[in-house]
């Protein structure tokens, strides 16, 4: 994943809205967190493969670390804490957010057709 | 003598982690190991430092991490194909009967897997908890023996000293270079491995502690 370009990245966003899309949308601080410090506590929530169709589609940030905001008719869709992105199978645009040693503390991804396994 | 080893555990690197110097010993006197190994850690954080994993492309690479760490140990490896961080909400006795199955065609004289409850991870607790399950369907004459390990901080505490306590130092360069194939998982533990300065002491010794050790309880069938 490269760090996110905010113009490339909400060009991509564009070309999701008003279509019928998969999302992978993750957050989680580890299996081991409250094992390796019994103050920290085990938090995460994945959803996979949810179809859903947003109105608008909008990365906001400062350069290094950003929010998305999907809309659709009857809720939203947020991620914070993204910093890098690619693309996957050439259709598929990835979001994540890395802590200081590359692991993985959020993503957000969306797809025209659904993600593996 | 052991005649063949079954590993049952979770993720790619429990195995190099968990029970590689034990693994090692038992290659070393010829005797045959199979890992039945669960899920392909899909949902693991660590992407390598610096990531060069995505959430997409992970499980391709911990297959092949995986199959590499299992030609280091020297071991033949099955997929079960469960998803990481599901196992505990799949239906236990099917996952049981699953591993009977592969246990019935192997006939193994000792299965290895974490202990339920005491193990950390939930999928580590569920596929223990299976495997546990899995053996005791056999008929008690024919069960192989079962060593869980218990990784969860308070396991001596609770259950006491652990019944084998492996002292693996004469295969821990085995044990490191199958650790070391799992790249996109192992900087962390490595790195304080490693790490000669910034380091707390009592971790680095704690950490080379856990790599020179393995240990594991004898599970006791009740019937």
């Amino acid at each position: 994943m490269e760090p996110i370009d905010m113009h490339r990245v909400q060009e991509i966003l564009d070309t999701f809205v008003n279509k019928d899309v998969y999302i992978h949308i993750e957050t989680t601080n580890g299996a081991y967190a409250s094992h390796f410090d019994h103050r920290a506590y085990n938090v995460g929530a994945y959803v996979r493969n949810a179809k859903v169709r947003f109105s608008r589609a909008k990365l906001v940030g400062n350069g290094n670390v950003y929010r998305a905001g999907l809309k659709m008719a009857d809720g939203w869709i947020y991620a914070e804490g993204l910093t890098d992105w690619t693309m996957h199978d050439d259709t598929k645009l990835l979001l994540a957010g890395h802590d200081r040693e590359g692991r993985l503390m959020v993503s957000l991804q969306i797809g025209t057709t659904p993600f593996d396994h | 003598m052991e005649k063949h080893v079954v590993i049952i555990y979770p993720h790619p690197d429990d195995e190099s982690f968990g029970a590689a110097g034990t693994i090692t010993q038992f290659r070393r006197q010829g005797i045959p190991v199979t890992y039945l190994c669960g899920t392909l850690g899909e949902m693991g954080r660590n992407m390598g430092h610096p990531p060069f994993a995505n959430r997409e492309t992970l499980p391709e690479i911990r297959k092949k991490e995986l199959r590499k760490a299992c030609e280091i140990l020297d071991i033949d490896l099955r997929l079960l194909g469960y998803r990481d961080k599901t196992i505990e909400f799949e239906d236990r006795r099917e996952v049981a009967l699953r591993l009977k199955e592969h246990l019935d065609a192997i006939q193994p004289t000792l299965v290895i897997t974490h202990y339920p409850d005491y193990a950390v991870h939930p999928d580590h607790n569920a596929y223990g908890a299976a495997a546990i399950e899995a053996v005791g369907m056999m008929a008690p004459d024919t069960r192989p023996e079962v060593w869980a390990q218990a990784i969860a901080n308070n396991h001596v505490d609770v259950l006491g000293k652990p019944d084998i306590v492996n002292d693996i130092e004469d295969v821990l360069d085995t044990k490191v270079k199958a650790i070391l194939a799992h790249r996109s998982q192992a900087s962390g533990i490595l790195d304080l491995y490693h790490s000669e300065d910034g380091m707390p002491v009592d971790v680095k010794e704690e950490t080379k502690r856990n790599l020179g050790q393995e240990s594991f309880y004898i599970w006791r069938y009740e019937n």
